[in-house]
């Protein structure tokens, strides 16, 4: 019996040492030598593997991040300029400044807006819908209310609205990352700059058609009518295919374009109620 | 139904289905509709670049006048289908869904291109060579009419190193409900005998086959008829089945070859032609007539007169529709094209194009797209597959967003016939995720072959 005890457990201590010993050899010679620093930047990035930086994670992002012999073209979004200028310090290199930016979405067919021409039964889902037709309203640039921006953010920072059909981006949650951008088969989600005070001025449309064409399919469609170029002192607005596009790092938010859209197709964020006599000055203007 | 013993009949190999039939226009003859007031012609009918618009707004054109010309190689010429005047050039709704650039002209009378025949006279006698054919094919802008609008002299221009052995006609119209093509066969018999030698001279192949599918026995036997005792061109009846009309499964039940995954039908020496392109081939070749008219088949629950119209390209669907006595009541879903394949339309006014074989009214869908269920791992999705696919294990990694991984399950083999989809006892999409994911994995490919 006794024996039997003894012959196992020399048998296994053998086996245990053997094992041992090529396991020490194997892992000598095929020793990977990996920098570390690379967990050091993964420890101060925001390890949301969100992807905005355009690499599968935040451990492929810092790899890139120690092999860069500069960091111009690497920037974590959801990060932001701060947590580039950690990773920047740690690693000896100079960091990128980028202004914080922030999704917005560039349609505002709403369901009060935008009338129905035709029933969908088909799968709810953006891709699938928009290789199948153009929409079920006459616009065929507008938001199909699917929902699959929704479904592509990981920071829980959009919601749909039951009664428009729209998405909702929550801008304390969005982190740029652009996931919804990728999602949207209708490149309605554009990033901008979140300006002074988190005050932006975009035109919320993106519809090609002509005018006519246009504001019959939606209330609120931008329709290339030359009043917002007029009014714009900075030169920020120009009209590129039928519709109105204000760039963000000219525009000084004046909102003289605002008051002057007779489409309401211009939405400002983030501004404080207007004042009466801004009002006075605009009527006059309305009329000519 | 037949009269022909079906246990002998030629299919292909794997996979299909076969759904209810429900020709109703069958035997329908084929009647001209009246010329419309206005019609709207896309620019873009064909598989390929748009073709670029050559006449102006205000411009008197005549019918087959050349109104926008092919943009490359795989692209097609568009001609008027009426006369009168250019009275816009801007974007319409088509049948895709989406507004693509269209020639709108009020109709003036009914002038036609001088050098056009109109006559009846059947002319058998190809003087053109083969080259010549192709490229007069090229200039009537044909493309392949069973529905997938590719441009004809494409098929017809093989590459120098492969060679063309038989010539297969297309006449199984295995999408149930549409008639078109049937009765094409019945009424232009001798004219598709025609178009089929000029596509054989083209190819220079000295043997051509039609398939029918066995659910036209009155065309399997005209044609027998016709073409009795030792004849270049064979006809073969095949058991009705869908998709039997895919171009590959045409090749494997009348050939028995098997196109390999990723090639095409000329790689086992084989061009598959619709029979209606081959009509249309007469038409273009020995009367001058470029593609303006096609038949179109128009049926549904309840409609009063279910039909088969001469169509000139650019009618608004409603058009038609009302021919037959409008819109039944309760009608939910209208499709342009066969139940199978074909896609609902969002609105009535747009244009008959040229892939347009019918138009189809329904009360309800067959499926449910919205309300599907978990997949139960019947494997029926894979049983009837004809391409061999695993349209359950597609869908899944679509629906996943996984398309690197999609790609080693060759989602580009798919039809897109929809048998996966017909047959799901779980109602699930299958196919509206194999196509999303089919369109992604093109997409990968592409890129990484322009790297």
């Amino acid at each position: 019996m006794s024996e039997t005890i003894w012959l196992t457990i020399v048998i296994l201590v053998a086996i245990g040492s053997i094992s041992a010993i090529v396991l020490y050899i194997v892992a000598k010679k095929f020793y990977v030598y990996e920098d570390p620093r690379i967990d050091e930047v993964v420890n101060i990035l925001p390890n949301a593997n969100c992807g905005g930086c355009g690499y599968p994670g935040c451990k492929a992002f810092a790899e890139a991040c120690t092999k860069a012999e500069d960091l111009s073209n690497l920037f974590c979004p959801p990060g932001g300029s701060d947590n580039m200028k950690n990773v920047a310090e740690l690693l000896g290199l100079l960091a990128v400044q980028k202004e914080p930016q922030v999704a917005v979405l560039r349609c505002n067919g709403s369901n009060q807006n935008r009338k129905k021409t035709s029933r969908y039964e088909g799968v709810e889902n953006c891709s699938i819908a928009s290789q199948f037709f153009g929409g079920d309203t006459d616009c065929t640039y507008g938001c199909l209310g699917y929902g699959e921006c929704v479904d592509a953010c990981t920071f829980d920072a959009m919601y749909m609205d039951k009664d428009t059909g729209l998405p909702v981006i929550i801008e304390n949650q969005c982190t740029a990352c652009g996931a919804c951008i990728k999602a949207c088969p209708k490149d309605l989600i554009e990033l901008r700059n979140k300006g002074k005070k988190s005050r932006r001025i975009f035109v919320s449309c993106m519809n090609e058609d002509k005018g006519a064409a246009a504001k019959k399919a939606c209330d609120v469609a931008c329709i290339a009518c030359n009043m917002c170029v007029k009014a714009c002192k900075y030169d920020a607005i120009a009209i590129v295919n039928q519709r109105a596009y204000i760039d963000f790092s000219k525009c000084v938010l004046c909102r003289a374009c605002v008051s002057v859209c007779p489409t309401n197709a211009i939405h400002e964020i983030n501004f404080p109620a207007r004042k009466v006599t801004a009002e006075k000055v605009e009527e006059p203007q309305l009329e000519a | 139904m037949s009269s022909f013993a079906t246990h002998t009949l030629k299919t292909f190999s794997i996979g299909g289905i076969h759904p209810p039939e429900n020709k109703w226009s069958a035997g329908q003859k084929i009647v001209t509709l009246p010329i419309p007031k206005q019609v709207s012609i896309p620019v873009i009918q064909h598989i390929g670049a748009p073709s670029k618009v050559l006449v102006n707004k205000g411009d008197v054109v005549k019918v087959g006048q050349l109104l926008a010309e092919s943009s490359g190689f795989v692209s097609a010429n568009v001609h008027a289908s009426v006369s009168g005047k250019v009275s816009k050039i801007e974007s319409a709704f088509d049948s895709s869904g989406y507004k693509r650039i269209s020639v709108i002209i009020d109709v003036q009378g009914d002038e036609w291109l001088e050098n056009i025949d109109l006559t009846d006279n059947l002319i058998s006698n190809i003087t053109l060579e083969s080259a010549e054919i192709v490229k007069k094919i090229n200039e009537m802008g044909i493309v392949g009419l069973g529905g997938a609008t590719f441009p004809t002299h494409v098929k017809l221009s093989i590459p120098e190193n492969k060679k063309a052995e038989y010539l297969i006609i297309n006449a199984v119209e295995c999408e149930p409900y549409l008639t078109s093509d049937h009765q094409l066969m019945m009424e232009k018999s001798d004219q598709i005998i025609v178009g089929t030698r000029i596509l054989m001279k083209a190819l220079k192949v000295n043997k051509a086959i039609i398939g029918i599918e066995n659910n036209k026995p009155d065309a399997i036997e005209l044609f027998s008829q016709k073409l009795s005792g030792p004849s270049d061109i064979e006809v073969v009846a095949l058991k009705v089945q869908y998709p039997q009309g895919g171009e590959k499964q045409l090749i494997k039940s009348v050939l028995n070859r098997e196109v390999p995954s990723g090639k095409l039908p000329i790689d086992v020496g084989c061009v598959v032609q619709n029979v209606g392109t081959a009509f249309a081939v007469y038409e273009a070749i020995q009367k001058n007539k470029p593609l303006i008219e096609r038949v179109v088949c128009v049926s549904g629950h309840d409609l009063k007169n279910p039909s088969n119209f001469m169509v000139r390209m650019g009618t608004p669907v409603e058009t038609l529709i009302e021919a037959t006595g409008g819109v039944p009541e309760g009608t939910n879903l209208i499709i342009n094209g066969g139940p199978m394949m074909g896609k609902s339309i969002s609105r009535l006014d747009v244009p008959v194009t040229k892939g347009t074989s019918g138009i189809l009214m329904f009360k309800q869908t067959v499926s449910n797209h919205n309300q599907y269920q978990a997949c139960i791992r019947c494997a029926k999705c894979v049983s009837v597959c004809p391409m061999g696919l695993e349209p359950y294990y597609l869908m899944s990694l679509a629906q996943k967003n996984r398309f690197d991984e999609m790609e080693a399950a060759y989602p580009t083999d798919c039809i897109e016939c929809g048998s996966c989809s017909y047959t799901c006892p779980s109602h699930r999409p299958l196919l509206d995720f194999i196509r999303l994911g089919k369109s992604e994995v093109n997409q990968i490919i592409r890129q990484r072959n322009q790297r």
